[in-house]
């Protein structure tokens, strides 16, 4: 993240001293030991519920939850369902390579059905996990799929995600080089296309069928929904943006509360 | 033993859930405090929306009460089961005022003295039986020789939002039942009722519950954000502060699942929000994870626990003390914690209101234990003392190169929080370095382990002692925790009275344990352990800590409060 600029066209530059990365457990979950930063690495499954209540202590900060498939899909995915309902203003990046690389390449929720792997020594049969449909069918308010391997699109994909005021939803193709031999990226740059521009990313009935397409997978920001955000919802920042760090219990009011026990 | 409550007189109001119990509770209990009475309620009530078989003790007194005890002076039923369900609780100078119908054929009454009141007919004259429940709240608080203004005044208030009509019909109801009130009294039916003296300063006295006094500690520590799946009985705190919100600046918010609860809570402490779980022992299984992730990265957390009986379901709404041993090992790995256990409402208050300075200042998981009992009994107390309490944030301006984990003499790390100061505010799952990068680093591991417990024995310093009572000097010990504390104390004052001589110790807080406790224990020729659980859970810990064995245990885990009656024959027993 690069120092505050006055020079964007848009509102993705941050102090690095107001952003926080969250992440989870996995090779993905370690992304923030490598960035000089605020950060969380905190449990499997749990980290959209650590940067939820970050976002909603003091809406100033800006939030970045970052892990993989398995950590947000398996292990977090009753969180996953749930953020999207709240619709706290951060962005969520999936890396998602349909395997479990930490733990040595057993199969993950979006592993096709068929890969073989030391655990699913049959292939796979359980029906790989659509993260795209699934966020749009729950009118998530931000949802888009990039790949690594093409950095100026994916960039571009993430400044609209920090512009995006709601829940931004990234699920990011990220090969594991070293556990998936089908999923690489020569596999991701022939089994992917692009959105076309003239695509339009409000009507959730279109974008669910674009989600649903598995011979190519369209790549792009799917689905866009403005709707109020967790912070707005919660009302305590209407009259008084504060962070709750900044606030003090008031006397008086807890005062008047005790009396009206008498 | 006998025991003459020649103070207090008991009155129980039994029917099923949804026929306005608590309804009637809430105006009896306010109308007799106002008048200057003490009163003390607490209502046991089944895992039920409507039906089943509740119901609520509430004791008037001259003198201060807040102890439970079996015996009924009153019995108003609501239902043909309720006489049957309190059945033990009755006696030959019980009265039971009510529709005979539902109790005149019931063997279980025949001992008693029964008063045929038609509660509903007079309801039906004023215009409907919705108002039976103030025409009971009018013979209850007329036999109590209640003031008349002040109950008419109070019905005016409680109804006012539902119309003239309404409020005219409910007053018209509670001075129709206050007339009937005279009319019992004069025709002799029933037995010398004590003369209860007033005392006008009790009246603007504070009338909470266990749940009240948890909720507002917290708000009194400073609580700004609430994370809670709904579990009986925790959930009243998480309501209460919800309630509040607005008002106080609270974040709310009842999570998908307790995992979700205790990592938000994990998450508002870091951006520098001070924040309240409330669960059970169910849900709190469930956060342990979460614990053990706020024991490995120090970060502050606080957690109410109500517990009832387990294991799993358990009895949703019954009582127990059977969660230490669960909030004490859980949560993988060794790491230092609090637990409190109050025993009054100014403790529960004030222990609540503590947690948070302490889970801030330590930077430690604080938690602490109520039950179903305590979050649902409620009596009068002077004040709170809550201008004393200061919030103690416990938070630095970071510079450039902040390092979350510094190593010091005392274990504790400034904490700094992200958006305030130059430094960079990170923590981390793995065992880690003091700038929170992963370690496997054998010294650093130990180094980082024994950081936590330096703080333990810090914590260890500052433990709450134990209140002393009774005779100090005597080598008879009796020991409780938690929400036994008012039943143990007039168990022991009444053994007192006959003669018995014992020092009681009660703790407010179970761990870490205060080192002056081992001064009770070293001379003790009898130790008496008291828990409302099945092992001894709390006899356990003083063995670990000093190596001091219980002479005897009294345990109950039925799911039901031990009461001060129980608790004078089971000890007298063992003195």
């Amino acid at each position: 993240m690069a120092k505050q600029e006055n020079s964007g066209d848009y509102n993705s530059n941050i102090w690095c001293n107001i952003a926080v990365i969250v992440t989870g457990i996995g090779q993905a979950g370690k992304f923030s030991h490598f960035i000089e930063g605020n950060m969380i690495n905190g449990l499997h499954g749990r980290y959209l519920s650590n940067a939820l209540a970050i976002k909603a202590s003091n809406p100033e900060l800006s939030v970045f939850a970052i892990s993989g498939d398995g950590c947000t899909f398996s292990e977090g995915g009753n969180h996953f369902l749930h953020t999207i309902r709240y619709n706290p203003s951060i962005v969520n990046i999936v890396h998602d390579n349909g395997v479990y690389g930490l733990t040595k390449g057993q199969a993950s929720p979006t592993s096709e059905i068929g890969v073989k792997t030391g655990v699913q020594t049959l292939g796979v049969y359980n029906t790989p996990f659509n993260p795209i449909a699934v966020a749009i069918a729950q009118n998530a308010s931000f949802v888009a799929r990039g790949f690594v391997g093409h950095a100026e699109e994916t960039k571009n994909i993430l400044k609209k995600a920090i512009a995006h005021k709601g829940y931004a939803f990234i699920d990011l193709f990220s090969p594991c080089v070293s556990f998936n031999r089908i999923n690489t990226y020569k596999w991701y740059r022939e089994n992917t296309y692009y959105l076309e521009d003239d695509y339009s990313p409000f009507d959730q009935k279109e974008a669910v069928g674009r989600a649903l397409e598995r011979q190519k997978l369209p790549l792009g920001i799917f689905y866009i929904n403005e709707r109020p955000t967790y912070e707005d919802n919660i009302q305590i920042y209407k009259n008084d943006t504060r962070p709750l760090w900044q606030r003090d219990v008031s006397i008086e009011k807890l005062t008047a509360l005790i009396d009206s026990y008498r | 033993m006998t025991i003459e409550f020649n103070d207090s007189i008991s009155i129980v109001l039994c029917g099923a859930a949804g026929q306005g119990i608590a309804t009637v509770e809430t105006l009896l209990t306010t109308a007799l405090k106002k008048s200057g009475l003490h009163v003390f309620s607490t209502q046991e009530f089944m895992s039920r929306v409507r039906g089943g078989t509740n119901s609520t003790t509430i004791r008037v007194s001259a003198n201060r009460v807040q102890s439970y005890c079996e015996k009924i002076d009153i019995l108003v039923p609501f239902t043909k089961e309720a006489v049957s369900h309190v059945k033990n609780r009755l006696s030959p100078t019980s009265c039971i005022l009510g529709d005979k119908q539902l109790f005149e054929k019931n063997p279980d009454a025949q001992s008693c003295i029964m008063v045929d009141v038609n509660y509903e007919a007079i309801a039906e004259e004023i215009g409907h039986r919705v108002y039976s429940n103030s025409v009971a709240v009018g013979v209850l608080a007329g036999i109590l020789r209640t003031d008349r203004a002040l109950i008419v005044e109070l019905m005016a208030n409680k109804f006012q939002s539902k119309g003239e009509k309404i409020v005219n019909n409910n007053i018209e109801a509670v001075k129709r039942g206050c007339d009937l009130a005279d009319e019992i009294m004069a025709s002799n039916k029933l037995p010398p009722i004590p003369s209860l003296t007033n005392q006008p300063s009790v009246g603007s006295e504070l009338f909470l519950s266990g749940r009240d006094a948890v909720a507002l500690g917290a708000i009194a520590g400073g609580c700004n954000y609430v994370l809670f799946y709904p579990m009986a009985p925790s959930t009243g705190v998480g309501a209460f502060l919800a309630r509040n919100r607005l008002e106080f600046g609270i974040v709310s918010d009842q999570t998908e699942d307790e995992i979700s609860a205790v990592n938000k809570a994990f998450g508002a402490w870091y951006a520098g929000a001070r924040a309240l779980v409330t669960t059970s022992g169910g849900g709190f299984a469930l956060m342990t994870e979460g614990l053990s992730l706020a024991g490995v990265t120090e970060m502050p957390l606080v957690i109410h626990l109500g517990q009832r009986p387990g294991p799993a379901t358990g009895m949703p709404t019954r009582t127990e003390q059977g969660d230490l041993e669960l909030v004490l090992y859980s949560g993988h790995g060794d790491f230092p914690r609090v637990i409190y256990a109050p025993g009054t409402l100014k403790e529960a208050f004030s222990v609540t209101q503590h947690a948070f300075n302490i889970a801030a200042e330590y930077q430690v998981p604080v938690i602490i234990l109520t039950d179903h009992y305590f979050i649902n009994t409620s009596y009068n107390i002077p004040s709170l003392d809550h201008k004393d309490t200061k919030v103690e944030k416990h938070i630095i301006e970071t510079k450039s190169g902040y390092k979350r984990y510094e190593f010091s003499e005392d274990g504790i790390s400034p904490r700094g929080i992200p958006g305030r100061g130059t430094g960079f505010i990170r923590v981390d799952s793995h065992t880690h370095t003091q700038d929170s990068q992963i370690t496997e680093d054998p010294i650093v591991r130990r180094k980082m382990v024994d950081k936590g417990f330096k703080k333990l024995e810090l914590l260890k310093k500052i433990a709450i002692k134990p209140s002393i009572l009774g005779d100090g000097n005597s080598k008879i010990v009796v020991i409780s925790w938690g929400s036994t504390f008012h039943n143990v104390k007039d168990a022991v004052t009444e053994l007192g009275k006959k003669g018995y001589s014992m020092v009681y110790l009660h703790f407010s807080q179970v761990y870490p344990i205060h080192e002056s406790t081992f001064n009770y224990l070293e001379n003790a020729k009898k130790i008496i352990m008291i828990e409302n659980n099945a092992t001894g859970q709390f006899a356990q810990q003083l063995y670990l800590e000093f190596g001091v064995k219980m002479t005897s245990k009294i345990l109950k885990y039925t799911g039901y409060p031990f009461s001060i009656e129980e608790l004078v024959s089971k000890l007298e027993k063992e003195l």
